[in-house]
């Protein structure tokens, strides 16, 4: 430990990836049979989500332990930059097949269902007098899911497009806070931004139901409402996980963790802040707006 | 890359028994897991060839119903290609990777263990569904709806056994890309890093890429059956094609990702037995890299017969055809490498000629089904099937097998039989001809796949096939037997293994110590660009 920027670290064994695999497992197990209708699932369910948190507690509270013990050298911090990089890389190209299937089906699908190109005979055969119009009759030929009016990009969605770039502000002033060693100003500012998360989820708890309540919008209202429902719900469990992240950092950072060299955890969960604030642009532009 | 010394962290007391492997954070114990998974999974996803192959023996049917013969072929495909092939490979890349380019472990080795203790249970889930109400999943691996959303109550279970299994390859393909990019020993430059490391680094890149989108699509799978959403539904403004274009952008990689690293292997044993170094090793990299960039921009040609504009049917027939250049500088540099060498014919290299011989003419079929009009007529035949296989069996399996014969030596610290190896290499090869090459002839003829029962005038070829079946899937208890008998003794091997082996692995023990190159090897300098000679490297022992 003399010298730890010229060893190399490799991390003892550990029984939490396996305890890991049965969380997930019960959890997948629970679901499953809970959707073939069996109603004890939820209670795997249940069993598998408290063994998860176990885990989670179990493996990150050793890694920060060992982090501030200072035994992860350069070359470790390295090797983590790498894996939360191309992490989230992966997690771009899950969204990238959520908005390949609402490009499809703007470009695709629904035109040819109105009787465009080579759509033409499933119309007339098919499909009479349908006629593709986004999004008044984005919910398909069939009606499924009757009536609904499209989410308005310019009411919450707007208001939350501004919580959640300045919450990418104020995440950033805390960093620029941290690297100066200006820890008041770092704890402010992680707080803000933890504080910003949790209202852009409340305002988007609210524009679902009001979707449920005043716009006849649901998760089955056709086409429209699978690509509103899955793109916005999928990033609002991103911004959820990413807020719980910056969370555990505030507290971190409270207790005096992370100095301006090593604040590798802090910077990784910027990232994934960062990168939920984008897809989320994304989702503003071409859910929303377009 | 950090100058690393002496090493004061490593755990060198690991438990013993059951628990070893449970929380192991060495690249070779997981490594090892991986691979008899794999073997593991090799036996039940043959035993389901064999079902698939006796029923298949006489026309109509006799001993399954339909419904268990398609969940088999279903089974057969998602075993062979997520719990043989893609697990075999990353143990391979878990032995091999941080031997090659001179690191101690793999860089994140608590991820690792997750990645590979997710499999077992990933796939208790997935075989468990041949015993639910309904059946296992029988609408073909490739999950088509409407069809697969008929599954009985094993839709949910395949659904996230197949999630579960792309967390475990996303963060096999995150650590593998870690350990390249941030473990190398001083002085190994990316061009001088063996071309295993090259085409793994490449398939990682793939499988990040790609696996994700694979869950998205099963996602939307599972929403649209039970939570009201539309997305393959075309009553809903969706459409079900939708889902095969979602399917084949992640299926596509998906198939050069089981294809690459088994470059990377031909690659390392044909010099070897040939004592000469490889023919053109930076266009094979820049050729691995060419199949990766062309294997995003062909999915289509999975589905020409589905219904696409023509614009479309022509831009992928011909990015397709653009795949044969790359593969065919990859094998003219494998035969090149070969050229006026002093050949021996030791059991790997036999693998990996007949791997160079079969694998081309799986690529010639595929360059058939390339032909958008063509394809018209083969589409959904045996004759798909049986280009698949030539790609994948004497292709990856004959990759993973000669990888096996080439690295067992050096894993285990005995020499294997050299006769019972040869005996299994003439075996496979026979039998797997004797199997698939026939099913050419049937899928011309035009007999469909995925189906129990066929008309009269298919029957002499499918029996062929199916003693040809037999025959390979017999022949493999063989390997097994070698492979055991080898771990557990026999010859000791030297640390060279073999005379020509050029590479870092071989300036180590065999078998290697628990942590191999506590002290990095100082491979800067001696590189030869004009023969691309391996490094003389300072050899170290820890």
């Amino acid at each position: 430990m003399a010298n730890a920027e010229s060893n190399y670290y490799i991390p003892h064994g550990s029984h939490w990836p396996f305890v890991g695999s049965i969380a997930v497992f019960s959890l997948m197990v629970g679901f499953s049979n809970y959707l073939n209708g069996a109603s004890w699932g939820t209670y795997i369910m249940a069993f598998g989500l408290l063994v998860l948190l176990v885990m989670l507690f179990g493996w990150f509270g050793a890694v920060i332990k060992e982090s501030e013990s200072g035994n992860y050298n350069k070359q470790v911090d390295v090797s983590f930059r790498w894996g939360m990089v191309w992490f989230i890389f992966s997690e771009i190209m899950f969204f990238a097949a959520f908005f390949g299937a609402l490009f499809y089906v703007r470009v695709y699908s629904l035109p040819w269902l109105g009787g465009e190109a080579s759509g033409a005979a499933t119309n007339s055969y098919l499909w009479p007098g349908f006629e593709a119009l986004w999004p008044l009759t984005a919910n398909g030929p069939g009606e499924i899911g009757g009536e609904f009016k499209a989410m308005a990009w310019n009411g919450l969605p707007l208001v939350n497009t501004i919580i959640l770039l300045t919450s990418g502000v104020t995440l950033t002033w805390a960093h620029h806070a941290l690297k100066a060693n200006h820890r008041g100003q770092l704890i402010i500012g992680l707080a803000l931004t933890v504080l910003l998360g949790a209202i852009f989820m409340a305002l988007q708890g609210f524009e679902y139901y009001e979707a449920y309540n005043h716009l006849g919008l649901t998760l089955g209202s056709g086409v429209y409402g699978s690509t509103f429902f899955m793109l916005t719900g999928f990033h609002g469990m991103h911004v959820t996980i990413g807020a719980i992240i910056l969370f555990v950092i505030l507290i971190r950072c409270i207790r005096g963790h992370f100095n301006p060299e090593h604040h590798f955890g802090f910077e990784a969960a910027a990232w994934y802040w960062h990168f939920v604030d984008v897809v989320w642009l994304g989702l503003f532009i071409f859910v929303y707006i377009m | 890359m950090s100058t690393t010394t002496a090493d004061e962290h490593h755990d060198d007391h690991h438990p013993s028994g059951i628990m070893r492997w449970i929380t192991t954070t060495n690249h070779k114990d997981i490594g090892t897991l991986y691979l008899w998974f794999s073997f593991i999974m090799f036996f039940i996803g043959g035993f389901m060839a064999l079902i698939i192959r006796t029923e298949l023996f006489e026309p109509g049917m006799q001993f399954v119903d339909p419904q268990f013969f398609n969940s088999m072929t279903t089974m057969h495909a998602i075993v062979m290609i997520f719990g043989v092939v893609m697990p075999a490979f990353t143990g391979l890349a878990n032995w091999l990777i941080p031997l090659m380019i001179g690191a101690t472990d793999m860089a994140l080795p608590r991820m690792n263990n997750w990645s590979f203790w997710i499999l077992p249970f990933a796939f208790a889930m997935m075989l468990s569904t041949l015993f639910m109400d309904g059946g296992g999943p029988a609408g073909g691996w490739t999950l088509y709806p409407p069809l697969v959303l008929q599954t009985g109550d094993a839709f949910p279970f395949v659904i996230f056994a197949i999630h579960f299994m792309g967390m475990s390859s996303i963060m096999g393909a995150i650590n593998v890309v870690a350990t390249i990019l941030n473990m190398r020993a001083p002085g190994m430059t990316l061009m001088k890093m063996p071309l295993f490391v090259w085409t793994w680094l490449i398939t990682a890149y793939l499988l990040i890429a790609v696996m994700p989108v694979l869950a998205g699509g099963v996602t939307m799978l599972l929403t649209d059956k039970f939570f009201e959403t539309s997305f393959f539904n075309a009553a809903g403004g969706g459409d079900p094609v939708l889902f095969q274009h979602i399917f084949w952008f992640f299926g596509h990689p998906e198939v050069y990702i089981l294809i690459l690293p088994s470059f990377g292997v031909i690659s390392s044993i044909i010099p070897t037995f040939a004592r000469k170094p490889l023919f053109g090793y930076s266009s094979m990299v820049y050729a691995t890299a060419s199949i990766a960039f062309l294997s995003f921009i062909v999915w289509a040609h999975h589905m020409f017969t589905v219904g696409m504009p023509l614009a479309g049917e022509l831009f992928f027939m011909l990015a397709t055809m653009l795949i044969a250049v790359p593969t065919g500088v990859k094998v003219f540099n494998w035969v090149c490498t070969m050229w006026r060498g002093a050949m021996t014919f030791e059991t790997p290299m036999l693998f990996a000629i007949a791997f160079i011989i079969l694998f081309t003419i799986g690529g010639f079929s595929g360059l058939m089904l390339a032909i958008t009009p063509a394809d018209f007529q083969y589409h959904d035949t045996y004759f798909v099937v049986a280009h698949f296989h030539y790609v994948l069996v004497p292709g990856s399996i004959f990759a993973i097998i000669a990888a096996v014969y080439y690295w067992l030596p050096k894993w285990t610290g005995h020499m294997y039989s050299e006769f019972w190896g040869k005996t299994h290499f003439w075996l496979s090869t026979i039998f797997v001809n004797i199997t698939f090459f026939p099913m050419h002839f049937v899928g011309l003829a035009g007999m469909p796949r995925r189906i129990p029962d066929y008309a009269l005038q298919f029957s002499d070829y499918n029996q062929i096939a199916t003693i040809g079946a037999f025959g390979f899937g017999f022949a493999q208890i063989i390997f097994l037997g070698l492979v055991i008998a080898t771990i557990r003794g026999g010859v000791k091997a030297t640390d060279r293994v073999w005379e020509g082996a050029e590479g870092l692995e071989w300036t180590l023990s065999s078998p290697p110590p628990y942590h191999s190159f506590t002290t990095p090897p100082n491979v800067k300098g001696e590189w030869n660009w004009f023969t691309h000679q391996h490094y003389e490297t300072v050899k170290t022992r820890s």
